[in-house]
């Protein structure tokens, strides 16, 4: 099996759904000629033409408007939002276009669309090049959230969203898009979406993560092994549909939780998972929700690792939550 | 209150009758027509030649101490480049080529009038007295930081100088820059805010609503475009199929003007006349400085996968820097050994200033990450700061950058 990176990944599932669906096309700011400023489009225009692998003008709206229009015209766009921070401009289309179309038409159009943006902090990119917005997106109904964290996960989930009716958000973990580095098998791969991945078993705590967190999560899980600490992790990957049944069952198993996310503490979605797990396990709660996330403040820019949950202090939750 | 705006009539004059009648033909449109009426005004040419000796509105010390600032800001963005490929710096956005589109827009405002800057224009900045030393802390994040390490370089804010705070979303200041000259028009003040963006910035929501509120309005605002022919790797064409950005004004029912934006003096002199017009009630101008960006997009990018060398070739015979010192040649105001001794001079400055902001401590205290998110920290915050800061005493590994990658 070939041994990928993320962005690899995401450009091999492009590519093979490209060629398996005429109708698959993917519009944005330099993915074109240049194939896109972190490369996941590259060699798509080449390969495809011009009339199937879009650079448009700069307008984050347009995009999105345009790839609504497409959708509903029977393509199946893919476009790229050159950094999740830069997708505000096109919020309006999504929450209340893209989002909520096969519903206010009564079923009668779907409008398949795969939002691709890179997301997250680490890369020293500051508040403009950093966010991760999830959250703001889980709660729009209508619409599919996904966040993969390895290569295999990006390309199999990848080729999922675009086969999917809904339309999905796919979040790419821009701090691992390099680093992360796994075998991928050639060929067509379909990770269905909703399927959280157990990625480590264990018994005393389950430890929560997804995309770039979820490497945070392992290595923390890793260190916690070594003093004593038993820790299952779950990589969610799938937000919306989210894998309600798995997580349920880890934590009746293990009885304590620890929800990590790179976005801000207040109203992220590790609140909603608290809320969830708190519903349907507190029989078997040992110890309260912990969350480990980002500050309730604008992702910085030299102070980033301070503000990143980093390994040190998922450990530190996890000793607490164990020794509740 | 009365209305502060220009009693000059705003409804135009009522068309004529014969021309209102619809002929059923759709107005023309044909290749070049729209070059043809935005023709770019230029005033010194490639040798440095004056096109006419009246259009020199700027006495030679002037002239001087502009390409001072022009050739600083060149040296500034090559040792840049070269400090973020050595690492010491994350990242950079240099304008190397388009220095004359920079210092002629913003040298021909006033002092009180506000800056919305794109991002490109630290030059403009340091003509407002920002120091080098507080800028390149910007570059490190450092302790000297104006914005206390919080925005990626090259998103400086210089209050002193009216230099508003650097977006990275493009184009949000254009709206912005509206809503300043608005204020001062209903406060009475003489500032007309100088808005810059680019080429790609043209396609952007906010562009056009920036435009259409001001030219509504008819507010005060002088609006740059740096036409410097790319948007990262999407060449003009693929951005517009307007011939011009000038004329882009005519839709929105404002003045357009297209500009030899590597001519500082024909930058300067339409800057003046719009921010002449402005500020005399007769609103907005939309100034097309047509230069280009003989650098990668910024040290992120290599242009090499989108442009062959070839084509940045001519451009460098229309450098502006070039231009300015054969100007001053052929007045008798700086030979070739007085350019390599004002050179030497600025290197001298610039390695100054970086040994002077390299001596800053690395980072803004930990606590500043909570500061200014609102006027005081909300209770969430202190307990956040708290937290971080019993976690960094117990594992200091926590502000190691590498420690769960290496
Ligand atoms: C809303 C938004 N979308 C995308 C980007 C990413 N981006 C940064 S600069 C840039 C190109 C800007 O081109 P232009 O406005 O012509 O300015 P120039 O760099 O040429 O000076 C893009 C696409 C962004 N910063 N903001």
């Amino acid at each position: 099996m070939p041994v990928m990176n993320v962005i690899q990944a995401v450009n091999d599932a492009l590519r093979l759904e490209m060629r398996r669906d005429p109708s698959v096309v993917v519009l944005g700011e330099d993915v074109g000629r240049f194939g896109g400023v972190f490369r996941a489009t590259a060699g798509l225009q080449q390969e495809f033409g011009e009339g199937r692998v879009i650079d448009t003008p700069l307008a984050e709206g347009g995009i999105i408007g345009a790839a609504v229009g497409m959708a509903l015209y029977g393509l199946r766009p893919v476009p790229e939002i050159q950094f999740a921070d830069f997708i505000y401009p096109a919020f309006d289309q999504i929450v209340n276009e893209v989002a909520k179309y096969r519903y206010r038409s009564g079923g009668q159009y779907p409008c398949p669309i795969t939002i691709r943006t890179p997301y997250g902090g680490g890369i020293k990119g500051g508040h403009y090049h950093s966010q991760s917005p999830e959250a703001l997106f889980i709660q729009v109904p209508g619409l599919k959230v996904v966040c993969p964290a390895t290569p295999r996960d990006a390309k199999g989930l990848l080729t999922a969203a675009i086969r999917d009716p809904d339309p999905v958000l796919f979040l790419e973990p821009k701090r691992v898009y390099r680093a992360a580095k796994g075998e991928v098998p050639e060929g067509e791969l379909v990770l269905p979406l909703g399927q959280a991945a157990v990625t480590r078993p264990g018994g005393q705590v389950t430890l929560i993560a997804w995309g770039a967190m979820w490497h945070e999560a392992d290595q923390a899980a890793r260190e916690a092994e070594a003093e004593g600490i038993d820790c299952e992790v779950l990589d969610l990957r799938s937000l919306q549909p989210l894998d309600l049944e798995a997580i349920v069952a880890s934590v009746r198993k293990t009885g304590r939780a620890v929800v990590v996310h790179e976005a801000p503490l207040t109203c992220g979605f590790g609140a909603e998972l608290s809320a969830l797990i708190q519903e349907r396990c507190f029989l078997s709660l040992e110890a309260p929700v912990a969350r480990v996330t980002g500050w309730d403040t604008p992702f910085p820019y030299t102070l980033e690792n301070e503000y990143l949950p980093r390994a040190p202090r998922i450990l530190k939750a996890l000793r607490e939550t164990v020794a509740y | 209150m009365s209305d502060p705006r220009p009693t000059s009539p705003r409804a135009p004059p009522a068309e004529p009758q014969a021309r209102r009648r619809h002929d059923g033909t759709a107005r023309e449109w044909a290749p070049g027509r729209f070059l043809a009426e935005f023709p770019l005004y230029a005033v010194v040419d490639e040798e440095g030649r004056l096109a006419d000796e009246a259009e020199l509105t700027l006495a030679d010390p002037a002239l001087l101490a502009l390409y001072r600032w022009m050739v600083l800001e060149r040296l500034l963005d090559e040792r840049m480049i070269t400090l973020q490929r050595q690492g010491r710096i994350g990242f950079y956005v240099g304008s190397i080529g388009e220095e004359a589109t920079v210092f002629g827009t913003a040298a021909a405002m006033a002092p009180q009038d506000w800056i919305f800057p794109s991002y490109r224009e630290h030059g403009a900045a340091f003509l407002r007295g920002l120091p080098l030393a507080t800028f390149m802390c910007g570059l490190f994040g450092n302790a000297g930081d104006a914005v206390k390490g919080r925005q990626m370089p090259c998103h400086e804010s210089w209050a002193p100088g009216h230099f508003v705070s650097i977006s990275s979303p493009i184009a949000t200041q254009v709206p912005q820059a509206v809503g300043a000259a608005w204020a001062a028009r209903i406060q009475g003040h003489d500032m007309v805010p100088l808005c810059f963006f680019g080429d790609g910035s043209t396609s952007a929501n906010d562009f056009h609503t920036g435009l259409n509120f001001a030219a509504v309005q008819r507010l005060p605002v002088v609006f740059a475009c740096r036409n410097n022919g790319w948007a990262i790797s999407v060449p003009r064409e693929a951005q517009t199929a307007s011939e011009t950005i000038a004329q882009k004004a005519i839709g929105y029912g404002m003045r357009g003007e297209r500009v030899d934006g590597n001519d500082l003096l024909a930058v300067y002199n339409a800057t003046r006349r719009a921010r002449a017009r402005a500020a005399a009630g007769e609103g907005p101008t939309l100034l097309e400085c047509v230069t280009y960006r003989m650098e990668g997009h910024s040290t992120s990018d290599d242009p090499r996968a989108y442009r062959p060398a070839s084509v940045v070739e001519p451009w460098k015979q229309r450098d502006p820097l070039l231009r300015i010192r054969r100007l001053l040649g052929r007045r008798g105001v700086l030979d070739e050994a007085g350019d390599l001794a004002l050179r030497d001079e600025l290197r001298r400055q610039l390695l100054a200033a970086l040994l002077e902001a390299e001596a800053q401590p690395a980072k803004p205290p930990v606590a500043s990450l909570f500061e200014d998110v609102y006027a005081a920290p909300l209770r969430q915050q202190r307990e956040q700061l708290a937290e971080l800061t019993a976690a960094l005493a117990a594992d200091p590994r926590l502000a190691n950058p590498r420690h769960s990658e290496g």
